[in-house]
């Protein structure tokens, strides 16, 4: 019951900004919304007991990656509306027409999957010998997931790299 | 409807995934086409978070870990292309981005 | 019912009430403090010794009339103060005043995270106030502070990973209790951590020496220049709550929060006959004094000396303390 009203609320939250994000015509405004989408999602993420990646999404996404955008709006002070100028070739309406099908599609084939076997399949995890959402998910990036965990952090190293050379004034 | 199931967690995943889409698709603002994507990255999150729960099983969470790095680097690159794409041609409209060199 | 619904409200409303009429009378402390450290009186006319003028500034402000710009973009500058305070006042809800469960609201297991995640959306307030205000003081204040609070918030954060090393826990509750289970505050264990964190708190919460983004002599009062009335009462609420959490939560890190000094030592039993909570309020007593006697000494930064600090001095630092308490951790 609970869940039900949490799920139902964050949702309307969730959709509802996320469609605030694409279709408000300022663009500071649909920061802002994003913002807020995002913080529902970390809510939506404490409902299903994962308060480790709750945390890491307001920290990450909300207070990292977000903010870069929020400084990007503002550093790009245009004269002019980005959506002034209108390439005749491009057919946005199409492209709304297609999401439009492929959001039908995909809801078709959950209705269709689920209907026809019970989703009752557990695949537990093999136990810990630690307790704790933080504490297992460390086991797990240190144990099992140690390269894909080293990998992604040359990752991030080689896209702050990236990034200063990018923004620096003579490319 | 008062039993919350993974249907439920994948179909709120689809929708907000295709709103991602219409962004990409339709918008001409770069910036809103990067926070689009930023929408549909948190689809798939939901979704991994959703089974994770579902199947008892932490490897969706583990997943959801490299989403978000990756997301990070993708957001610290994208933003630096575009500044530097905005100041030789002072336009962030993806329409006007069609030559291969200035 | 009640104890999942009731008792948590009840905590909650009593916590929020603290805090405000705190902040009113840290104004007033704040301004007796640089009084007498520029030997002046300080406020003296409205109570004896000017006490009352805690409850009178607050009045002021809010029957003050409150403008908006017209030029300014309505939404973002009605959001920008809400958005500024909220998760000044949320950061709360972590912190333990006690180790008993009626002294804090929640003990979550990522309760350390918890705390900086929601510190760092604070910064949107001031981003957005400046940009709202259509004005080009506060847009620049807002800029500056923006990249003052991600470059110390980055600092701030790794310092902490070398704590929560040493802790093995992310709770609150669960790191004064590791306290007292090694019988030492961690401050003496952590020594560079805590002066880190300190001027990470001092740049966070804007204040001197790193009151760039509100130095009024350049930027004629910063990103707030533009709001009046309620509205500039709501950022000076969330500064000062800002500052009450981060004196809260360097006394629970780093100075055992509701332990007795020396808990290992037998002989200095008799002091647990003062309760706990009266201790962790003699040390945020004592950070917040610390704060304001550090702005009435300190001269301003620049901003480029600013920007050196916390990227080529803080951050190399706090990732060599990272090392130094993993190899310790490791052969200890």
């Amino acid at each position: 019951m609970a869940e039900a009203i949490a799920f139902y609320t964050l949702s309307i939250l969730i959709l509802g900004l996320g469609v605030a994000v694409i279709t408000t015509p300022r663009t500071v405004h649909s920061v802002v919304f994003l913002v807020l989408n995002f913080l529902c999602v970390a809510v939506l993420y404490v409902v299903l007991r994962a308060e480790f990646l709750a945390v890491i999404q307001i920290l990450v996404y909300a207070g990292g990656i977000v903010v870069l955008y929020l400084f990007v709006v503002m550093l790009v002070n245009l004269k002019r509306q980005p959506e002034e100028h209108q390439d005749p070739r491009r057919l946005a309406k199409i492209g709304l027409g297609l999401s439009g099908a492929m959001l039908v599609e995909l809801a078709a084939i959950v209705v269709y999957s689920y209907s026809r076997e019970p989703s009752s399949v557990t695949a537990p995890s093999p136990a810990f010998p630690v307790q704790g959402n933080v504490e297992q998910l460390g086991w797990l990036l240190y144990t099992d997931y140690l390269i894909p965990f080293e990998v992604a952090s040359v990752l991030l190293l080689v896209a702050m790299v990236g990034a200063i050379i990018l923004a620096r004034r003579e490319l | 409807m008062l039993e919350i199931t993974p249907a439920h967690y994948t179909i709120l995943s689809a929708a907000l995934f295709s709103i991602g889409v219409i962004g990409v698709l339709v918008r001409r603002n770069i910036i809103i086409v990067f926070m689009a994507i930023e929408l549909m990255l948190n689809a798939v999150n939901i979704n991994l978070v959703a089974y994770a729960q579902q199947l008892q099983n932490l490897i969706g969470q583990v997943f959801v870990v490299f989403v978000i790095a990756v997301a990070a680097a993708e957001a610290a690159v994208g933003l630096g292309i575009l500044l530097a794409f905005y100041r030789n041609k002072e336009t962030v409209n993806i329409d006007e981005m069609n030559v291969m060199r200035w | 019912m009640l104890d999942t619904f009731i008792i948590p409200l009840l905590k909650i409303v009593v916590l929020l009430n603290a805090i405000l009429i705190s902040v009113t009378f840290m104004v007033l402390m704040e301004r007796k403090v640089i009084a007498w450290a520029q030997s002046r009186l300080g406020p003296m006319r409205v109570g004896p010794y000017g006490v009352l003028q805690a409850i009178v500034d607050p009045i002021k402000l809010i029957l003050k009339e409150d403008i908006t710009p017209v030029k300014a973009d309505k939404m973002l500058f009605s959001l920008a103060p809400i958005l500024s305070l909220v998760p000044a006042l949320v950061a709360f809800a972590v912190v333990p005043f006690g180790g008993d469960e009626l002294f804090y609201v929640a003990d979550i297991n990522v309760g350390l995270l918890f705390f900086l995640s929601v510190t760092s959306i604070g910064v949107y307030g001031i981003i957005l106030a400046g940009w709202a205000s259509n004005s080009k003081y506060p847009l620049l204040a807002s800029l500056r502070a923006s990249a003052q609070l991600i470059s110390y918030e980055i600092a701030v954060t790794m310092t902490l990973v070398s704590l929560i090393l040493t802790a093995g826990t992310l709770s609150m509750v669960g790191i004064v209790e590791a306290q007292l289970t090694d019988g030492v505050w961690y401050g003496f264990v952590q020594p560079v951590a805590f002066v880190l964190v300190l001027i990470g708190g001092l740049a966070e919460t804007n204040r001197v020496p790193f009151d760039l983004p509100e130095a009024e002599t350049e930027l004629t009062g910063g990103f707030h220049t533009e709001y009046s009335g309620m509205r500039f009462s709501l950022f000076f609420l969330a500064e000062y709550a800002n500052i009450i959490v981060i004196s809260a939560v360097t006394a629970i890190l780093f100075f055992g929060g509701w332990l007795r000094p020396f808990p290992n030592v037998e002989a200095l039993a008799f002091l647990d006959l003062i309760p706990g909570w009266i201790w962790l309020f003699s040390k945020i007593f004592l950070f917040l004094y610390l704060f304001m006697w550090i702005r009435a000494t300190l001269p301003r930064y620049r901003y480029d000396q600013l920007m050196r600090i916390g990227w080529k001095l803080l951050i190399p630092i706090a990732l060599a303390n990272i090392v130094v308490t993993g190899i310790v951790k490791v052969l200890v």
